[in-house]
């Protein structure tokens, strides 16, 4: 692919605090290579900042491989941007051209708070994890790994779900804020193991409800967030998580 | 876990959409049936033996009972879930989503589902009220509906606003049918592609054919 350079206008979403009342400040930034992340050319905006003397823009990221789920911008409209399947880190400079005009957004649910700029807190998502996305073993040596049998196809399934990096696309696509792809990525994952099996009704049953109290909206299964995700979590997630749900509450002992 | 945390949670919300929906759509399936007696084009004869039996009889008229509850339970529960959908995002984005990731019609449930709230409104003042107010809501004597039917679909706006009803009844079962049963937990792939197509030629051919009742009176197309 051919390199070039491009100037950009940036619409960027600035609040110093979550109390305070947020704006768009439009910047320009010049000579930006098309090999560059979209992550690197903030970098490079910011260096600029710096030298000017202004407030950097907070972002959040860490592995910038695409495989942590910390990015969060939502550009020109769409989480992670244009790409599909994709980070924001791993959103190359290529996806846009000379003297284009990008608007960058934090994640907005009011169950993810806007901490600074474009930072946004998600730690309801730990949350909703400590309310049952786990299994409980005892300790001693591990098991060894292929001691359970598991079907190949299940074996899939349960690991296309445990690929969700929790990133938030799903919330911040969602016309609702639910937060039901991750939830289900979550429940499914396990709930197709073996390992997952003797908790899988407590586990659906906890996690829904804290995910209603960090107050994210009922799925209306849009499907905006699959088509969102980076890592391509499958809505059919939801279906199975509803049926876990069901059949918890319809065999519950109260 | 108590049916009340069941149905105070979102998904237990989302179950009760469901279950009412599907409820609903069955409904629509005798409706259609019945209706589609004023195209046998004998005079609303074979038509208004239906709506005698469905009227007079007394297992219609208790099932009626359950057929107002589910509607008001959908509309209630709907309309609740749509505001407090609503409410989970106070800012919101300079750019929107768009169509890319989701279909506008499932974006609009809501909208859709007012607009068919607004529509029931004229319809059942139309027919339901009146018939049901002429046996004195007990055992008289209905009202012929037919003929009732032919007075009501002379006027042009009445016909429009029938037409844009099943519009909108349209595009809400095109979400609502496959979403129901995605909600009740079917998600295994060799029933997906039966319920959307299921789904979409039911979203089409019952609206389309309500739709044509009004049209075929306005026009003449029945006597």
């Amino acid at each position: 692919m051919e390199h070039y350079n491009m100037n950009l206008t940036l619409k960027v979403w600035r609040q110093k605090s979550s109390n305070e009342q947020g704006y768009f400040e439009t910047y320009q930034v010049r000579d930006i290579s098309s090999e560059m992340s979209f992550l690197e050319m903030f970098d490079v905006l910011n260096e600029q900042l710096i030298k000017e003397n202004k407030e950097p823009i907070a972002f959040d990221h860490d592995c910038r491989e695409g495989i942590c789920g910390m990015c969060s911008m939502y550009i020109n409209g769409k989480p992670h941007g244009p790409w599909h399947a994709n980070t924001t880190c791993q959103l190359h400079m290529r996806a846009f051209k000379d003297g284009d005009t990008i608007v960058v957004e934090p994640w907005r649910a009011k169950a993810f708070p806007v901490i600074k700029d474009l930072v946004v807190d998600r730690t309801a998502f730990d949350r909703i994890i400590q309310a049952g996305g786990y299994i409980s073993v005892n300790t001693g040596n591990a098991v060894d790994g292929n001691a359970i049998p598991i079907e190949k196809d299940k074996a899939d399934a349960a690991f296309a779900a445990a690929m969700c990096i929790g990133c938030g696309a799903c919330v911040a696509a969602c016309k609702n804020s639910s937060a039901m792809l991750f939830l289900s990525a979550k429940v499914s994952h396990l709930s197709l193991l073996p390992q997952g099996d003797p908790e899988r009704k407590s586990r659906v049953v906890n996690m829904v409800a804290q995910m209603d109290k960090e107050g994210f909206g009922a799925c209306t299964n849009t499907g905006a967030c699959e088509a969102t995700c980076p890592k391509e979590i499958s809505i059919s997630n939801i279906a199975r998580l509803n049926r876990e749900y069901l059949t918890s509450s319809l065999t519950a002992e109260k | 876990m108590t049916w009340k945390q069941v149905f105070t949670s979102s998904v237990g919300k989302k179950l009760v959409m469901g279950f009412t929906g599907i409820f609903l759509i069955l409904f629509l399936i005798v409706h259609v049936g019945l209706n589609a007696c004023i195209w046998a084009n004998d005079g609303g004869e074979m038509f208004n033996k239906g709506a005698h039996f469905m009227g007079a009889n007394v297992v219609p008229r208790i099932l009626e009972i359950g057929l107002f509850a589910g509607l008001i339970l959908h509309i209630i529960q709907g309309l609740m879930l749509e505001a407090s959908n609503r409410s989970k995002r106070s800012v919101k984005y300079a750019v929107s989503y768009g169509n890319d990731g989701s279909k506008w019609y499932s974006r609009s449930m809501g909208l859709l589902g007012t607009i068919i709230l607004l529509f029931l409104i004229l319809h059942l003042s139309n027919f339901w009220l009146p018939n049901r107010a002429n046996q004195g809501f007990l055992l008289g004597e209905e009202i012929n509906l037919y003929e009732k039917m032919k007075v009501e679909f002379s006027e042009l706006w009445v016909v429009i606003v029938y037409v844009l009803g099943c519009i909108s009844l349209g595009y809400h079962l095109a979400h609502g049918f496959q979403s129901a049963f995605k909600t009740m937990g079917v998600h295994n792939k060799k029933y997906h592609a039966m319920i959307s197509s299921v789904g979409y030629g039911f979203s089409i051919i019952v609206p389309l054919a309500f739709a044509l009742m009004p049209i075929s009176f306005y026009l003449g197309w029945v006597n």
